[in-house]
């Protein structure tokens, strides 16, 4: 039985609107508002929403590179919030992240060996020697060249360069990493090749992941558990199967059956959601999806759902469920 | 018979950067019809956004010339006629719409002055009526309390309904062509899904022939009549929606068809197209995709391979097919 390695417990991360010359706070934008889950040893969670929807935001405050307003983060059941500034290091070499866009996360004026050594040289690998050795063996394990150490980062390919972002996070033996977006901002024939190498990756060394993304299609391939997400809340959180072929919540539907297929065969009925996802300044009172729901009820407009169990591993937020 | 609208033949762009001469749209030839939406497909840096900007010849020059071909709509071929003559056809015949609607609105003037523009230009429609064309314009592509609206800056409008608006500016003039580079890129799965739906509607309620451009198979096999498939500057298959789909020809249309990670498929390894895009400064020679094909032979590092007809108006630009002739 897997453990859990990462959970969040009524988390939120509100950013304060000022306004005026004393900049008097008048609002938040509520981007992660009370979300509570959990991820396994060696599982992909899939993180998915649409933007704005407070994805990045979670993923950063459970690395604790935002602080969060309240709740509870812990690690193998620890909290990190209480932990000072040293602690935190000690446990950054745990937990790990990947960004979306690796052209402005790698420093253009260092070589692609340094910047991936530096992550080593501040958690006290720092034999020179050593250094070099471990670096050659991550640029190898994520599938270039030992020489490519000694080149900058503008010398490689969009794919290329989010390999060494992977080998940046690799480098201190993470158990857990948060990968943002990783593979939206590539071409799809590179796509395929790095979420084959995550995936690789994942299985050799036993890694958790948060995989953040926008793509239905993408978490569907890679999550084993599927977590939906919208204006800060989660509303549905399912097995991966389940999820994808008996979704529940309104929304989770209709992101479902928007995602563009490609087979010309397959002519589904679309379901169009009217309108854009609103402010997280000032989403609707009661369920957020509401205002954009095809089943809202009067219910839905007062009173705010509970993210509650409606069967084995499968939680949604939403009135229809109630019981 | 023949009810080809826009004939592009042997299109050839370049463009020249201080790294060297880029060849990004190299000897391109295809045809648009009467109603349809045909797909270009292709990964980024494959020209496919040159060839756009070429036919309305809306090219920075320098660093982009274009260097050879003809454009043919309706016989008049764009790329010789007067700067005055292409004013009067672009976004009166000839419209087009961009992947970032915030960039190609303009901030300082409001909605309806933007969708009024060429009606008034073109259409020589006083105020009063511009003012009650753009309004059924604005209703017709979904923006709610459309008159409301008329004053609102670009600023108010989320990204969808930017992107909805530049529909509607594109469509001011019933042109008979519409060009749609990357317009649902930029935009959110479900609001995404709404404007595709938009693009459908023109289809079945207009004779309009739209170019949609996209690196998004998905997209296309929901939209598309014909496809043409892009790499490296260079046209590797054309055909109907099932030919491309159903029968995939060359092997980089086989690959970026497999690579697609679905909702429905088991969790099995996805099958990629090894390596990396090729840069059009320095490109390989013979066939430009040999560096990364699974089925390349000694020829393909020598010839440039030339189209062959495979069935029908399926296309495919490849020694595989051209040996299969000879044999």
């Amino acid at each position: 039985m897997s453990r859990i390695i990462l959970a969040t417990e009524n988390l939120r991360k509100y950013y304060p609107v000022t306004s005026g010359l004393l900049s008097r706070h008048v609002a938040d934008v509520k981007a992660v508002d009370g979300i509570s889950l959990g991820i396994m040893e060696g599982e992909t969670l899939g993180l998915v929403g649409e933007s704005g929807c407070g994805k990045s935001t979670l993923g950063r405050a459970m690395l604790r590179l935002e602080e969060p307003t309240a709740g509870r983060v812990l690690y193998k059941g620890e909290n990190i919030l209480d932990r000072d500034r040293k602690g935190m290091k000690e446990l950054r070499k745990e937990m790990q992240m990947i960004f979306q866009d690796p052209q402005s996360s790698l420093d253009p004026r260092m070589t692609v060996g340094d910047s991936i050594g530096e992550a080593l040289l501040v958690h006290g690998v720092s034999h020179e020697h050593e250094r070099g050795e471990r670096v050659e063996a991550l640029l190898k394990q994520v599938g270039l060249e030992p020489g490519h150490a000694a080149r900058y980062p503008h010398e490689f390919s969009g794919g290329q360069k989010q390999r060494i972002g992977i080998a940046r996070a690799l480098a201190v033996n993470p158990k857990i990493i948060v990968a943002d977006e990783p593979v939206s901002a590539l071409d799809v024939s590179v796509q395929a090749q790095i979420i084959n190498l995550l995936m690789d990756l994942q299985r050799e060394l036993d890694l958790a992941f948060l995989f953040i993304a926008h793509d239905l299609a993408v978490i569907g391939h890679v999550a084993s558990r599927i977590a939906v997400m919208y204006l800060g809340r989660i509303v549905e959180l399912a097995d991966r199967t389940q999820l994808l072929e008996h979704p529940l919540h309104p929304y989770t539907e209709a992101l479902l059956s928007a995602v563009s297929v490609p087979d010309p065969h397959q002519k589904r009925k679309r379901i169009l959601l009217e309108g854009d996802v609103p402010s997280p300044v000032a989403p609707p009172p009661g369920c957020h999806f509401h205002t954009r729901c095809f089943k809202a009820t009067e219910a839905c407009r007062g009173e705010e759902p509970e993210l509650k169990p409606v069967g084995p591993g499968h939680l949604i937020a939403c009135h229809l469920y109630k019981k | 018979m023949d009810n080809t609208i826009l004939r592009v033949n042997h299109l050839k762009t370049n463009f020249y950067t201080s790294y060297g001469e880029v060849r990004a749209v190299d000897d391109i030839s295809f045809s648009l019809r009467k109603g349809e939406i045909l797909c270009l497909v292709g990964e980024s840096g494959c020209g496919k956004t040159t060839v756009a900007l070429s036919v309305l010849r809306l090219l920075d020059s320098p660093p982009g010339k274009i260097l050879g071909g003809e454009i043919l709509f309706s016989g008049e071929d764009l790329l010789r006629c007067s700067v005055d003559r292409l004013r009067q056809i672009r976004g009166n015949k000839i419209a087009m719409i961009f992947q970032d609607p915030q960039s190609s609105l303009n901030p300082v003037l409001t909605i309806g002055d933007q969708i009024e523009e060429p009606l008034k230009l073109h259409l020589r429609l006083n105020h009063k009526e511009a003012m009650v064309r753009t309004a059924n314009l604005m209703a017709q592509v979904g923006i709610p309390m459309a008159r409301e609206h008329l004053r609102d800056y670009p600023h108010q409008f989320s990204g969808g309904m930017k992107q909805r608006v530049m529909i509607a500016a594109a469509l001011s003039c019933n042109p008979e062509i519409l060009i749609a580079d990357e317009p649902t890129t930029a935009l959110d799965t479900t609001v995404k899904a709404q404007i595709l739906e938009i693009f459908q509607d023109i289809k079945q309620k207009t004779s309009m022939s739209i170019l949609f451009i996209t690196h998004d198979l998905g997209t296309v096999a929901g939209i598309a009549d014909r496809i043409v498939v892009m790499y490296g500057g260079k046209i590797v298959e054309a055909g109907t929606t099932l030919d491309i789909f159903d029968q995939p020809g060359h092997p980089y249309t086989r690959g970026l068809l497999n690579c697609l990670p679905s909702v429905s498929t088991s969790k099995d390894r996805l099958i990629s197209i090894q390596g990396t895009i090729p840069s059009l400064i320095n490109p390989p020679g013979g066939c430009i995709f040999h560096p990364r094909c699974e089925s390349r032979m000694p020829v393909c590092k020598e010839v440039s391979p030339k189209e062959s007809l495979i069935s029908g108006e399926h296309i495919v630009a490849c020694h595989l097919y051209e040996q299969e002739r000879i044999a």
